[in-house]
């Protein structure tokens, strides 16, 4: 129990003008100083000021937004600790993005009300208040059991487990190594704890993977419709939205080429860009040009890059296969109702490995296959809708990269001759952030396993 | 019995165990007028188990134990037959030495220092009850009618309480090795309302060397390099006994097997809880069947005796069955035992009843240390032994108790452990106890703890001037490394080569330079002399400090918050009853355990972040004065 740095949105939720990231704590001003760049360092920025500049990506060195950052030095603040207030561009993609980076920089996703705790418990809220934050607290407890009690139930908490065991299990051994240096077990070596280091890395990028997944879920699939006038884009589009049910969005205030529709395909959810433009008549599409294809593919997730079954392929096409190069892209080789003078040997090749697909879009033949090309390019095949587990939290997600970045330090410290015990520090410290995701206290669970897995004794 | 006054004292220390003599010495040494009773005056200092002082942990808390200014480590250093220092493949972190003792000069060794010691009087006498007025201690009633009075009692009665003695279907009331049990002083602490726990523990059998065929055993000598656990240490033992190994087998395991009908573990003749950590040959064969055989060290148990002891035999099968294992080992075919392992059982008390300076909450002025703690070793006696010796005298001297925290030293998280957490087996260190065990090294014990042996008079000036000045010395020469660029030259590629690491691109610090896994203080000191010639434990602090700087600041700043939450002081009469919003669970652990601190409450287990966040709110809110008890 510490006062650590925590941060959180501390605007509602849901499209604004701005949104706020809000940290608190002794490193508030460190922190955000680590993904800032501005005139000059926050730190030494005057108290309650606001200074423009923008959050980079520490990783990459990419400037992710651009910001105004409030910076409030205890203790004359609201939770009378340092804090920060990053003010972003409104839209939750882009306010969470930054809140993730900070999250990733080790403070800890804040508690509902708890800026209101920290100002409580450092003094400064009113005396007469004291019972009322004692059952906030209470309540906030139970609910956040709950939530616990049911990730235990789930698949994720069993996927984390199985890692800690694996962890726990090198761990244990690495400890028998040192208890008992005359014990008779195999010496751990840095090769193995590389081996099982990699391993563990791996399986918390997949973790991860299924964040992204979780995401798409929550938000859709980005996806576009391509070819050249009158291959069936239209049909395409109706096809997917009468059979699926589109919900239309018209955003208000925004121009009509960046009207999305959202349809459900076998459990994926597409995001259906730029349907105005496929909605209009044939030659406004021709009137984009390159440059405006190009820049709808690259805010694209997935491609659907329709083609005529009746036609030879043409310079066009071939140039629309090169701008969708390094998207996952389904082609679909339409009008198959008619000759087939298309050279689809031509096709395969420029589609590579990724998924061709024939329809006749007027006869109604051919969607199914398209549908399931789709379910399968985002289940990837090795994860059941029914029984997915969605890492979807930003704190599970923050734990899980500082848990991936707690092994990547000790798989550098094996690469620079650091002796075994040196490097399960970070293994045993990404084992407890791993236990942190499920909910699990550390205690006695090393000694445990200690004495289970060995037999030691006099 | 008639009773009669046997005189006035600061403190008396029940026991002369590893508990019982830190105790007593510390509480003399520090000007305190001390009675020690023991029940055998040719049992202090005795070692009813293993011959060896050390190892992993354990070796530490000697080292620990010698900077604050107890005996332990002085007095291997003067009747060890080996040392070795564990872990030298690995980091600075989890070296540890390990002596094998000479088990009888051990004990003669101490005694004698015990003899010499000014303020402290050894003497023989059973103690049966203690003299309590008000829930203060007064004194103690020996067997033999001697009522002794003093401000201060350690109890350090090890495994003697109630102890009895379990060997195959045969159990008879006994301390270890045949001693007079103390019965009587264990029924006496349940009236007076401690609670206590049954736990047991056990030893091996002692064979005769004469009729071992180490020819079949592999030796294990001792180190080549002259090694000593005290700081104080000049004259060191070069002559030293190899110990030997050899292992089971198939044949033993079957005839163990074929046994357990006979053995009191699995008859259920035995209540007590014994130590995962230390089972007998019986449940290891048992638990770990697929194991085709296990280790046995043969260990002298000193120079002038033949007695061997069978580390890894430890049983309680009967006599007859002993025997017959023993022949089916290798080496051991013709040998003839000397003494039968056993199991024995013994009385302790719940740790959590105790503050940390190991005084008991129930009865102001009475301290417990050692076995009868719950703890089981030598090294977790004694390190407690000298706490409460410590603190018992402090508290006659009117002055705060020294309380070690978990950053400070091995002895704390022991200590620490006991008390907030308790334990439901005898309790044994292991550095995986420690969470900043790269803090509490080997090598840096003095670093540690000098300045507070110093403080409470128990290191003596002289030695107190060498340990600034080694400090001293340090800090310079790190600072001297820092500053001194070494730049790439056909020198110091040469070094640098010949030390296997990779070729210098550019010129760096010398500080920077040590860093490299492969450079140690010795090549830099080629590019970069010193101005005069360090001593061999400077250079070695300077590369440790420098080497592992990164992870060493990274667990100072974990200290670093906790020491914030260590310095949030609860106070000892809370009445955790009247708060609310704290789960009735946690709320029940806090007033058994009545943590001096938010840190320790935290560490209660049982309690949730959000309990110590409602007592963090009375405290910040100034209203824990008004729940305190009427």
């Amino acid at each position: 129990m510490e006062m650590d740095t925590i941060s959180a949105i501390s605007t509602p939720m849901g499209e604004g003008a701005i949104g706020i990231v809000r940290i608190s704590g002794d490193d508030a001003i460190q922190l955000a100083d680590n993904l800032f760049k501005g005139k000059r360092p926050l730190a030494e920025a005057e108290t309650h000021t606001i200074n423009y500049g923008h959050i980079k990506d520490p990783d990459t060195g990419d400037i992710v937004e651009e910001v105004m950052v409030s910076v409030l030095k205890a203790p004359r603040t609201y939770t009378k600790e340092n804090m920060v207030e990053i003010n972003c561009h409104g839209g939750l993609t882009s306010v969470n993005r930054v809140l993730q980076l900070v999250l990733n920089e080790g403070a800890r996703l804040a508690e509902p009300g708890e800026f209101t705790k920290r100002a409580f418990l450092n003094g400064r809220i009113d005396l007469s208040q004291a019972e009322g934050v004692i059952d906030l607290i209470r309540a906030k407890t139970d609910r956040a059991m709950n939530v616990a009690m049911n990730q235990v139930e789930g698949k994720l908490s069993q996927r984390i487990q199985k890692l800690r065991q694996a962890l726990l299990e090198t761990v244990a051994h690495v400890e028998v190594n040192i208890d008992y240096p005359e014990y008779d077990a195999e010496e751990m070596t840095l090769e193995i704890l590389q081996e099982k280091g990699s391993f563990v890395k791996k399986e918390i990028d997949r973790l991860l993977q299924t964040a992204q997944q979780g995401k798409i879920l929550r938000e859709g699939l980005s996806t576009v419709i391509i070819g050249r006038p009158n291959v069936g884009k239209s049909s395409l589009l109706n096809s997917l939205v009468q059979e699926n049910k589109a919900i239309v969005t018209d955003i208000p205030g925004t121009t009509r080429d960046v009207i999305e529709e959202y349809v459900n395909v076998r459990g994926v959810p597409l995001r259906l860009l730029d349907t105005a433009g496929i909605r209009e008549t044939e030659d406004v599409v021709e009137r984009l040009g390159v440059e405006r294809s190009r820049k709808v593919i690259n805010s694209a997730e997935l491609v659907l890059l329709v083609l005529n079954n009746n036609e030879p392929l043409t310079e066009a096409d071939e140039e629309l296969f090169k701008l969708s190069e390094g998207h996952d892209v389904i082609t679909i080789v339409n009008k198959t109702d008619l000759e087939e003078k298309i050279n689809l040997n031509r096709v395969r090749k420029l589609a590579g490995n990724r998924p061709v697909v024939a329809t006749s879009l007027l006869k109604d033949e051919g969607v199914d296959e398209l549908e399931e090309a789709i379910r399968e390019l985002f289940f990837e095949g090795d994860l059941e809708t029914g029984d997915m587990s969605y890492v979807s939290n930003s704190r599970h997600i923050a734990l899980l990269n500082q848990a991936k970045k707690t092994i990547d330090d000790a798989l550098g410290a094996m690469e620079a001759g650091m002796p075994v015990d040196m490097v399960q520090i970070d293994i045993t410290k990404a084992w407890e952030l791993l236990g942190e995701v499920i909910g699990d206290s550390v205690s006695e669970s090393l000694i445990d396993q200690l004495f289970s897995q060995f037999c030691l004794g006099k | 019995m008639m009773s009669y006054n046997g005189g006035k004292f600061d403190v008396i220390v029940i026991g002369a165990g590893h508990a019982g003599v830190e105790a007593g010495l510390a509480a003399a040494r520090m000007g305190a007028d001390t009675l020690m009773l023991t029940l055998n005056l040719d049992a202090v200092a005795y070692m009813p188990c293993n011959p060896s002082v050390g190892g992993p942990a354990k070796g530490i808390v000697v080292r620990e134990i010698d900077a604050l200014g107890g005996e332990m480590a002085r007095n291997i250093d003067k009747t060890h037959i080996q040392m070795r220092m564990l872990n030298t493949g690995k980091g600075p972190a989890v070296r540890a030495l390990r002596a094998q003792a000479d088990k009888f000069t051990y004990q003669h060794e101490m005694k004698q220092t015990i003899e010499d010691t000014e303020n402290l009087l050894l003497r023989q006498g059973m103690v049966e009850k203690l003299i309590v007025e008000d829930g203060q201690i007064q004194g103690v009633i020996t067997q033999t009618g001697a009522e002794y009075y003093a401000k201060t009692v350690v109890v350090t009665t090890g495994t003697y309480l109630r102890g009895k003695v379990i060997l195959g279907d045969l159990s008879y009331e006994s301390g270890p090795n045949n001693m007079q049990p103390s019965v009587n002083l264990s029924y006496h602490l349940q009236e007076l309302g401690f609670d206590m726990v049954r736990f047991k523990t056990g030893t091996p059998p002692r064979v005769n060397g004469q009729t071992i065929d180490y020819d079949q055993t592999e030796i294990q000598p001792g180190d080549d390099v002259p090694r000593a656990f005290s700081y104080e240490t000049t004259k060191y033992i070069t002559d030293q006994l190899p110990c030997w190994l050899t292992y089971t087998n198939a044949e033993t395991h079957e005839l163990i097997n074929g046994n357990l009908s006979r053995s009191p573990m699995y008859s259920g003749m035995i209540e007590g809880t014994g130590p995962r950590y230390c089972p007998s040959i019986e449940d290891k064969i048992v638990r770990f069947n697929d194991k085709p055989r296990h280790q046995i060290f043969l260990e002298p148990e000193g120079r002038n005796t033949k007695e061997v002891y069978v580390q890894g035999l430890s049983t309680s099968l009967p006599e007859d069955v002993q025997h017959s294992i023993l022949k089916t080992i290798p080496g051991l075919q013709n040998v003839r035992m000397m003494r039968p392992g056993y199991a024995i059982e013994y009385d302790a008390i719940v740790p959590t009843q105790l503050w940390p300076s190991l005084e008991t909450k129930k009865i102001e002025g009475l301290f417990t240390a050692g076995q009868i703690n719950g703890t089981s070793g030598y090294e977790e006696a004694a390190g407690q032994g000298l706490m409460a010796g410590i603190n018992a005298a402090r508290k006659v001297q009117g002055e705060e108790p020294l309380i070690l925290d978990r950053s400070e030293a091995y002895i704390g998280v022991l200590i620490d452990d006991l008390i907030t957490k308790g334990t439901n087996e005898p309790y044994r260190l292991l550095t995986s106890r420690a969470e900043y065990r790269l803090l509490l090294r080997h090598d840096n014990a003095d670093l540690r703890l000098t300045e507070k042996g110093y403080e409470i008079g128990l290191i003596s000036e002289d030695r107190y001037n060498s340990f600034t000045d080694k400090k001293a010395k340090i800090a310079a020469e790190i600072k001297r490394l820092e500053k001194t660029i070494i730049k790439v030259s056909d020198d110091a590629q040469k070094i640098v080569e010949e030390a296997g690491s990779a070729p210098m691109k550019e010129a760096v610090s010398a500080a920077l330079l040590l860093k490299r896994p492969e450079i140690t203080y010795d090549h830099v000191a080629r590019l970069t002399e010193p101005e005069e010639e360090l001593e061999a434990d400077v250079k070695e602090q300077v590369e440790i400090q420098v080497k592992y700087e990164g992870y060493i600041s990274k667990q100072l700043e974990q200290v670093e918050r906790l020491k914030k939450m260590e310095n949030k002081k609860l106070p000892e009469d809370l009445d955790y009853m009247a708060i609310n919003g704290i789960a009735t669970e946690a709320r029940q652990k806090l007033a058994e355990v009545r943590p001096l601190s938010i840190a320790q409450a935290s560490r209660v287990s049982g309690v949730n972040p959000s309990d110590v966040s409602v007592l963090l709110v009375y405290m910040e809110q100034g209203q824990l004065q008004k729940v305190k008890q009427a």
